[in-house]
This record gives C-alpha cells, structure tokens and sequence, in this order.
C-alpha cells in the first residue's frame, strides 16, 4: 500500500535515494562539497527563474513608474479603481483620532507600533486579519546578525546581502541594516525571545543560502512564530496601543498640505468604511503571495494581497525592484494537503541533500534562493524531476541524512513542526525524504522609501516586505525576519517623531485618489477591477453561478 | 485577472486552491448543515469548496498561526475533537463548527519590571490555581503540546519547564476553550517562555559585546567605503570572501581579520 507513507508509486524513486545516501553521508563528513556556481554560471541559470519570463510581465500605464514591466498580476491591482468611490466619503469626521496609525498586522507592524508608543505616541494597529496572521508567524528559518566579533562583522553580513541581491541593492538601506542588526536581536532577547542557544548563553547559528560565516540566529524552527507571539504579547500590555482587527486599510488619507494624515479603513464584518486621522502612518502589509503570480503556489498567509503596494502607488510613492519575485526552491508538491507549504532552508543548512529522479546530487544546496530555484526548474525541465501521482514533478530533500550526521532524533527535535505536520500524514521525515518544489514566496520589492523609512510622501513611512531596497533583486533567508526587526523600530520612531513635530493640522483628502482614477481613464483603462483585493478569491465558479442575487466587487460579494 | 499560461510543467499551472479535484464526495456537516465535498480535502478547503468565503477562521493556511480552531465530532461518537481547519482532512459524515474567537483573561504587565520568581505568575494569574488536572487542555492541543504539564510546571513554581513544554503553542485557544477551571493557559504559558526567554536562559555575551563595538564605530568607515564601492570591486571582494566550512566548530576563526 505505502512505503514509508509515501504511496507505492514512489518506492522504486525513494529506493534510488536510499542507495547512495550512505555514500553521500560520508562525503558530507569529508567536508566534500558540490561546487558552487560562478556569478556566470548563475546568470545562466537564472534564464530559467520566473522572474526572466517576459510573457508574464508587462508596462504599467500610470503612475509614478508608468512604463515599469512587472507581473501581469500586479499591474492588474495597479491599474484598477479604488473599492470606494471618493466622494462618498465623509471626510469631515473621523471615527478615530490618533498619533501614529500602523497598518498592518505583523512582525514590522507590531514592531513599529511598540517603538512609536515608547516614543509617546498613541498608537492605533488596524490589520486584516486577527493581529498576529501575517507572514512573519510562518517564517521558519531564522534571523541574521553578525553577532559573533571573532569571526564576522557587519561587513561580511553587507557582502552577503549585496551578492544576494546581485548587487543593485540600495547601499544606505543595506549599511544601516548591517549595522542595527544585532542591537535589534538583542532587544529581541530583552523582550524574552527564547532563541536557540548554548549552555553558556552562546546563539546557535548556521549557514543560510550565500552566508559566508554562519549568523542565522533561530528558535529551534519556529522563529517567526516565536517572535511573532513575543511582540504581539508586549503590545497586548500597552495601553496605548489600540487595536483594529479585521479593518483593512483601503487608502491612505492625505491632508491639504500632502502629509499622510490617516486611512479609510473598511470593517469587514459590517461592511462600514472608517476614518481614522493620524499624524503619521505606518505602512506595513507585507507581501502579495496569495496573486499566486504565474499560476504559482504560494507559502504565504491568506491576506498576503499586496495591498499596501496599491495605497502607496495612488498616494505618488514609486516602486522599486518589484519586477523581481521571490520563489523559494523548497515547497512541498506531495502530499496534497500540504502542497505549497514551505520547508524551511534550514534542513539544507544542516547538510540535507538535494537530489534528482536518479537520486543524483545536481546543485549546492546553498545557492542563493533565485539560484537554487531555477536550478530546481530546469531539472524538472530536463526530464530529471520526480514524477508524482498528481501528475506534477518534484525534487527530493533527503532529510533522513540528518539524523545520520547529527545523531538519532535530530529532525524530531531540530525540525519539530516539520515533523509533527509530516506525521500527521504519515510519514516519519527521519525515515523518509521529502518531496518538494519552489513555491511564492517573497516580495523582493515593494515601496521605495531610504534607511529612514521615509517615502516621498511627509508622514508615510514604510517598513517590512511592502518596501524595496534592502533585498535588491533577491533577499536571503533570515533577512526578512531581521527587516521587520530593523526597520519596524526605525518608522516606529521616525513616525512618532514626526507626529510629535512636524505633522500639520490640515483639511483631509482623497483627491489623490481621484486622481489616479483620472490618470486611468486618460490612459485608456476601462476596467471593472478594484483595489486592494484585501482576501484571494477562493470560490469556485459553479458556486458563484448559482449566487443569482450576488454581485461581486472584486474578490467581493 | 491570473494569466493562462500553457507551461510544460504540470505544478506551474495549478493554483491548487482554484482547481477541481475530480475524487469522490463524500458527506460533512459545516455546523450541522450537510454538504458533499471531495475526499482528501483539508476542512478549510472543504468549507471553501462548499461555497464559505473566510474572513474569520482562516490564517496562515500553513497550521501555524492558531487562527482556525475547529472542532468537531465523527458520527456515533461521544467525543468532540479538535483540530485546526486548515491541516485536518475531512471525513465522512463528520459535523464541524469553527471557533474563531474565545473571549479568554489576559493580564497586563511591565514586563521589564518582572522577575523570575514564579511568585510573579502567581501574583498575575492565581487562577492558575484552579486547574484540577483533568488534562483537558492537552488533549484540545492541535500542536500535541502537553499543556496540563506545562501548567503543572508552572503551580510548581518551575517556570522553565513550563517554557520548554510549550514552545510549540500557536496560541489558538483551544485548550481554554475546553478548560473546566477556566484558565487561558496559552497567555500563561507566553507569560512564562518571556521570562525563561529574558531572565533564567543565559544572555548572549559576544551578542552584546558585538552591540557595543558598533556603538563605538568600529565600522561606520568600512561600510561608509563599502557604500560607494564600484560594482565590479564589490563583486571582487564578494567572492573573495573567505566561506566558513559548513562543518566548521563553533571555534572555527577566519584567516583574514581585517574587518572583524
């Protein structure tokens, strides 16, 4: 029936893996690496990510960055009207007041929202979602900081984000990262993170893909989740942060003198539109994983719609390296149930392998994710993936060499939630290897703003997965959780510093939304579609045939 | 408003969440109402195929968040189970109801003016003291965390135990939705993997040492160089950069200490 908890289909290709693993062990222990590639070799390769297929892009026709090619998916939410019409909003009187409003519900968000307060502010969170379902929660891997001085330096962590990036990251963003980095780990350890350590109070570190010493910093592998809960709990203990669940943001509020001063908010249990004033604005709604851009699976949360992308562009802040996207090479493509889920690099890290239908190695599993991805693709293209029932192809991920390297129980302890979810359904990940695919991941780009957070709007500040810099073309693992870390307290305080002093008492506005609709119409676009889509449209079309009173705005009943 | 596209690649072209799955239907009950479904379905997607759009009750999508409780109860079975949405595969006949929110006590500390005297628990959560152990919680635990465990370690005043025990909480409330002492064990038990976290594990000296050499500006120069380096000589020095070996110890030194 099963072998391993895999179907019997698989068992000729798990035997082939199983053959050669203890010949692939001992070369591990050698040190014996696959080569890396060249940056030219790299160059090559990436002809095969999705990033470098051009049918799948094309230009926008308005705004700030009106001729930029990037996905079809995001131009689609560009180039589409607001969910509200303008001028049915009653602008004259806001339903809350407030210093600084974050929008946004995770890791950055949360953070900001802590800092502004410790800066006097009085802060309102409005998220999607319950505070706390965000991306940040499912990050698995780690956080990077050069935090050992007798082998690394922020200059050695600046390289590996530069090469990662393919060098065209912004130098200033990068340098201030580097360099607040492990300040902003220790405030973490300050708050209680329960960080992997030794018993000596040492961080455990390892590798992550293109890390030329080891400082990915972990909390065994449920890192996000832990910082996640660490500072949803802090911000649960001051008064002074209020907030919104289940109120999405769906434009930010200017005033007369073109300082963001607020957001319309809309309450999606009762379906009412909300305004609240502000001195200054947060923006932090993370990524855009659930466009399933390309027809992709993605590992990302459901309310990972680029809304924040859509806000800013209307307000006039331009884009930057959006026309890169982030597929990590490990998804899972079988079983089913948990198909798109994300495998933490980590298994890599520790010295799992990656192999071919032949159980053959092909790749260093520790090229940057771009790399490593394409690598995955053209394999698969070259008729050397493996076959599923369902009709897809995968790679394997030997996870069962860990337990051999680093003792008995190594992936039931290191890798607990991997392993819990495998079993479930199954299969003993220790025993068996995994089968897996890249899968959307991450928003390289996203809001341009500089190592201020500012943007060129007065009072907009941006932080986490909806800006572009910091991760140029291609962000590393353990980079994201450190982002929201690093730049979350940086708008936190630049926000409450601006609220405090230079925010202006000033009539509010939506004209800029009127007109980006004007800017519409004059570019020729007729379009039924609104933005931001707020929640993926997951609804199948038989059911929507038979909702005969239904009309649908969007993704919208 | 996705592209079609014609790609050789079988997993490029699914979003799974859109597409049909042409297995058998078998019957469930989304709160008591009967809808036939595919088999192999998680409930989340189930209900979603049913016709349900989330906005509550519905996260991460990756069992990870806790945002999806659910329980539920298999035909001629006295016992309610629990599980989240969004890992639990359907079954036939089976009656589900989602609990997206369960009002719960959470206490407000200074955290910083905390101790690690288990006293401190005590003091901000003596309801503590009303768990008769009947091991409720842990079996309502999606994540199989042995949450009565961790609250016995806590009456006990053993505030790291507690901390280890619960390190896989996702916070869905399920446990205290089932807690016949009425405690909110996973804001417990947060409280206590804060305070193991801060307080009882060791610090990390060299962390804190590394927070002080930036201070001083060790290396305001070298990255102030680095920014207006050509791109070429970045490239130079990138792949010049000495690699510490994936099997290097934890005392392993570089060669090249220039900019350490």
């Amino acid at each position: 029936m099963s072998y391993l908890g895999y179907p019997d289909f698989f068992e000729p290709y798990i035997k082939k893996v199983e053959q050669n693993r203890p010949a692939r062990v001992d070369k591990r222990r050698k040190g014996e690496e696959f080569p890396f590639m060249s940056l030219e070799e790299r160059q090559e390769i990436l002809k095969h990510h999705p990033d470098y297929k051009e049918e799948g892009k094309r230009e926008i026709k308005v705004g700030p960055n009106k001729g930029y090619r990037i996905a079809h998916e995001f131009v689609d939410l560009l180039e589409a009207k607001s969910k509200v019409d303008p001028d049915k909003v009653d602008l004259t009187r806001a339903d809350y007041g407030t210093d600084v409003l974050v929008i946004g519900g995770g890791g950055a968000a949360t953070i900001a929202a802590l800092i502004a307060e410790e800066n006097g502010a009085q802060v309102i969170v409005a998220t999607k979602l319950r505070h706390g379902d965000a991306n940040t929660m499912m990050a698995e891997g780690g956080i990077q900081a050069a935090s050992k001085g007798e082998k690394d330096s922020p200059y050695y962590h600046y390289l590996d984000v530069m090469g990662g990036g393919h060098f065209k990251n912004d130098p200033e963003i990068v340098a201030t990262f580097v360099k607040q980095a492990p300040d902003a780990l220790r405030w973490l350890e300050n708050l209680g993170v329960m960080f992997s350590k030794f018993p000596d109070g040492r961080l455990d570190a390892m590798h992550g893909g293109g890390t030329c010493r080891k400082r990915m910093h972990y909390c065994a592998d449920l890192s996000g989740l832990e910082i996640m809960r660490t500072v949803r709990d802090e911000a649960r203990n001051r008064a002074n942060i209020k907030v919104l669940e289940f109120s999405p943001a769906v434009e930010l509020i200017l005033n007369e003198y073109g300082q963001c001063a607020g957001a319309l908010l809309y309450n999606m249990e009762t379906e009412e539109y909300i305004v609240v004033r502000a001195k200054a604005v947060v923006l932090a709604t993370g990524g855009a994983g659930r466009l399933h851009i390309q027809g992709f699976i993605t590992t990302n949360h459901y309310g990972a719609t680029a809304d924040g992308i859509v806000l800013g562009y209307r307000a006039g802040v331009p884009l930057a390296f959006m026309h890169t996207v982030q597929y990590h090479p490990t998804g899972v493509i079988f079983p089913e149930q948990i198909e798109g889920w994300l495998i933490t690099e980590r298994f890599r890290s520790e010295g799992a392998d990656i192999l071919n239908v032949h159980g053959e190695k092909f790749v260093n599993e520790r090229e940057p994710r771009d790399v490593e991805s394409a690598r995955f693709i053209k394999e698969c293209l070259d008729g050397k993936g493996v076959p599923t029932p369902t009709g897809k192809v995968g790679i394997w991920l030997d996870s069962p060499m860990l337990d051999i390297l680093h003792g008995e129980g190594r992936v039931r302890t290191a890798f607990v939630g991997k392993w819990k979810v495998y079993n479930r359904l199954g299969i003993d990940i220790s025993k068996a290897p995994m089968l897996v695919y890249p899968t959307l991941h991450y928003q390289n780009g996203g809001l341009k703003d500089d190592d201020e957070c500012k943007t060129t709007v007065p009072g907009l500040y941006v932080a986490g997965e909806v800006t572009g810099g910091l991760h140029g073309e291609n962000r590393l693992m353990g980079n994201s959780l450190m982002d929201i870390v690093v730049f979350g307290r940086i708008a936190g305080k630049n926000a409450a510093i601006f609220a405090r002093e230079k925010a202006k008492e000033g009539k509010l506005t939506l004209e800029h939304v009127k007109r980006y609709h004007k800017e519409l119409e004059e570019a020729g676009i007729i379009t039924d579609r609104v933005a931001p889509m707020l929640l993926p449209d997951y609804t199948r079309p038989e059911v929507k045939e038979k909702q005969l009173t239904a009309s649908y705005l969007g993704t919208w009943r | 408003m996705s592209v079609k596209e014609e790609n050789k690649n079988p997993a490029e072209t699914a979003v799974k969440e859109k597409k049909q799955v042409a297995a058998k239907l078998i019957p469930v009950y989304i709160m008591g109402k009967r809808y036939e479904v595919p088999e192999g379905l998680t409930i989340m997607k189930a209900m979603e195929y049913a016709g349900y759009k989330f906005v509550r009750g519905c996260g991460c999508r990756g069992g990870t968040c806790g945002a999806c409780g659910t329980v539920y109860r298999k035909p001629g079975d006295y016992k309610l189970q629990v599980a989240l949405a969004c890992q639990k595969t359907v079954e036939p006949d089976m009656y589900m109801a989602q609990i997206p929110f369960f009002p719960v006590n959470r206490a407000q500390y200074e955290f910083a003016d905390l101790t690690s005297a288990p006293e401190e628990v005590f003091k901000l959560y003596p309801e503590l003291f009303r768990c008769v152990a009947c091991n409720a919680c842990t079996k309502a635990c999606p994540q199989g965390v042995e949450v009565m465990d961790a609250i016995a370690a806590l009456k006990q005043g053993n505030i790291a135990e507690a901390a280890r025990l619960s390190f896989d909480c996702i916070q869905c409330g399920l446990c205290a939705s089932r807690c016949f002492g009425e405690l909110a064990q996973y804001h417990m038990i947060q409280l206590a993997r804060r305070i193991y976290g801060a307080k009882i594990l060791p610090r990390a000296e060299h962390l804190a040492e590394m927070v002080g050499t930036i201070n001083e500006g060790r290396y305001d120069q070298i990255l102030e160089e680095l920014k207006h380096v050509k791109e070429d000589e970045l490239k130079k020095l990138y792949q010049e950069r000495e690699a510490e070996p994936m099997v290097a110890g934890e005392d392993w030194k570089p060669k090249d200490t220039r900019y350490l």
